[in-house]
């Protein structure tokens, strides 16, 4: 395993706010890192010092086992980033800026005319190619934000909310764009929509006042959350009752709770005493009750309920 | 050293193609060669003067320069730190220094340019007699580097600004300062209450008084010195400043 990014004991703050308070991490090649948190958690500023633009009071970061503050000019080389809101020059035609950006990486002649045309394929850039990027859709500003970021091909890229602002279909396209290039690359993208880190993420943490959190994959956060595993199942509203009754005295249920009314139905949660109830055995408790069942179906968690309740331990286990 | 020059050309460029993907560069090109033009002729009065000379011409230019440098220069960082495009450049693999130099580079030849688009001036002054062609020269040569002092303090004072009209008048005021801290009027009300030294370095500080000479077709080493000085520090200035201001 190489480990191409790593930040150690990043501290900023910015007055008396600490924006960034102790971040360590470490990002191997292949991994997709999910940066999650509310806004303001400290997620750009962290990037801001991994990728040198920001110096932090104390803590480094290496880029490829090369400090970002000590030898900025090879550091930067090594990676691409596209910052929040992904930035570039309106004024440019997108072929001009991707120019730019291919002269200063420091390619010339036959190579900058290859490495564009690649980069302007990989992120769907033929059609504005020679249109003024302050004229296009937010959609296309990304991508072109993108393509700037993967034209020297590095070992490692950086993206602060790439997909903020996207509609469904562009979303998919950058996800499928990122997982394309996971493999030979380390990768750290920030979001705050966790759908998305479901969809591209190997590892995800979250941030919360400037301090990681939690650290593990997308399926680790959901096993923390409450409900998973959970039963739930909708039954009609004047049967309700019995059925409470029913999945309460059952040895595996070690509550039951009400979630809804929506028309003339209840809806219930049974809440497993371990994490190995079916929801056969649950249907098999109502059946033997007579009780008629709608629709019956595991939970998996949501992990927007893991996210508030990681980053606002102050509401507690209210329901999500 | 070859990469950075490499590098703050290829900014340059970058730079000088953004002025001109405007109608913005045309118009200060023109309102700059309008200007010269009437400050020669009315205020200056060139043909009662009878003498073939452009002194007319380049007496007005560190007025000029008050009001129009910092026009040029008011966008060089405020705009990249209002459109965040910042973030991206001091990303790139490219040393703060490199790009002020290249955005100041640009800038500069930006006004060549436009000291260039006065030669109708030269040629009606040569038509109309026959001037030392050598002193136009030099005067050409010493209101250029003037123009890139008054363009460090502009570029310096981008930095601290995303708003380009503070950054403007901000520029306008500081080279202001400097274009008069060589009059009678400033160094009478500072010799009534400092020591001799003082007033006469705050003097030596003056564009006026470098200029004039200028002006006059001289280009002496201590002018030189000054306003190449003036550019160095400025630019270091700026170096710091964008180091500290860049993320915020």
């Amino acid at each position: 395993m190489t480990v191409l990014i790593e930040a150690v004991g990043l501290h900023k703050r910015f007055g008396e706010i600490k924006a960034v308070d102790g971040i360590s991490l470490k990002v191997a090649k292949g991994e997709v890192l999910g940066f999650l948190g509310p806004n303001g958690a400290g997620k750009s500023t962290t990037m801001k010092m991994i990728t040198g633009f920001l110096e932090p009071d104390s803590g480094k970061a290496e880029i490829c086992g090369t400090d970002v503050f000590q030898e900025p000019k090879t550091a930067k080389a090594k990676f691409g980033y596209v910052p929040e809101g992904a930035p570039s020059y309106g004024e440019m035609t997108t072929r001009a800026f991707l120019s730019f950006i291919a002269e200063i990486r420091g390619f010339r002649g036959a190579e900058l005319k290859s490495r564009i045309d690649r980069a302007v394929e990989r992120a769907g850039l033929q059609p504005v190619l020679d249109q003024i990027i302050d004229t296009l859709s937010k959609g296309y500003k990304r991508r072109v934000g993108l393509a700037q970021a993967i034209l020297h091909d590095p070992p490692v890229l950086i993206m602060d909310e790439p997909t903020d602002g996207l509609d469904p279909n562009q979303k998919h396209h950058v996800r499928e764009l990122i997982t394309d290039m996971a493999a030979d690359k380390a990768i750290i993208i920030s979001t705050h929509i966790l759908q998305e880190v479901e969809a591209v993420c190997s590892r995800a943490v979250v941030i919360n006042k400037g301090m990681i959190v939690d650290d593990g994959t997308a399926e680790d956060l959901l096993q923390r959350m409450h409900y998973h595993g959970a039963v739930s199942l909708k039954v009609v509203a004047d049967r309700a009752d019995a059925a409470i009754r029913a999945l309460s005295s059952a040895a595996m249920v070690a509550r039951v709770e009400t979630v809804g009314k929506p028309n003339g139905h209840m809806l219930l949660r049974a809440i497993p005493r371990e994490k190995t109830m079916t929801s056969a055995e649950i249907a098999a408790v109502l059946r033997a009750q007579n009780i008629p069942v709608d629709e019956l179906y595991v939970e998996r968690g949501r992990l927007d309920d893991v996210f508030r309740q990681i980053t606002m331990p102050e509401e507690g286990s209210g329901n999500a | 050293m070859r990469n950075t020059w490499d590098n703050a050309w290829i900014i340059a460029k970058r730079e000088l193609r953004a002025y001109f993907a405007t109608p913005l560069a045309l118009v200060f090109l023109t309102v700059f060669v309008a200007l010269t033009g009437a400050l020669t002729f009315y205020v200056g009065q060139f043909f009662q003067r009878g003498q073939a000379d452009l002194f007319p011409f380049f007496a007005y230019h560190p007025w000029l320069y008050l009001l129009l440098v910092p026009a040029v220069a008011m966008r060089l960082w405020a705009e990249e730190r209002k459109s965040g495009t910042i973030e991206l450049l001091m990303t790139l693999p490219i040393t703060p220094f490199e790009a002020i130099l290249g955005k100041f580079l640009a800038a500069w030849a930006f006004i060549g340019l436009a000291l260039i688009l006065t030669f109708p001036i030269w040629i009606t002054v040569n038509l109309l007699g026959s001037p030392d062609n050598g002193v136009i020269f030099t005067s050409y040569l010493g209101s250029f580097l003037m123009a890139g002092a008054f363009l460090a303090i502009g570029s310096f004072v981008s930095t601290l600004t995303k708003n380009q009209v503070i950054a403007f008048i901000v520029a306008s005021l500081i080279c202001f300062l400097f274009t008069m801290s060589g009059l009678d009027l400033v160094q009478n009300s500072l010799r009534a209450w400092t020591p001799a030294v003082f007033s006469s370095a705050v003097s030596s500080l003056s564009f006026l008084t470098h200029f004039q000479r200028i002006a006059q077709g001289v280009l002496d080493l201590p002018t030189l010195i000054f306003f190449f000085s003036m550019i160095v520090f400025w630019l270091f200035a700026t170096v710091i400043a964008i180091d500290q201001k860049k993320a915020q």
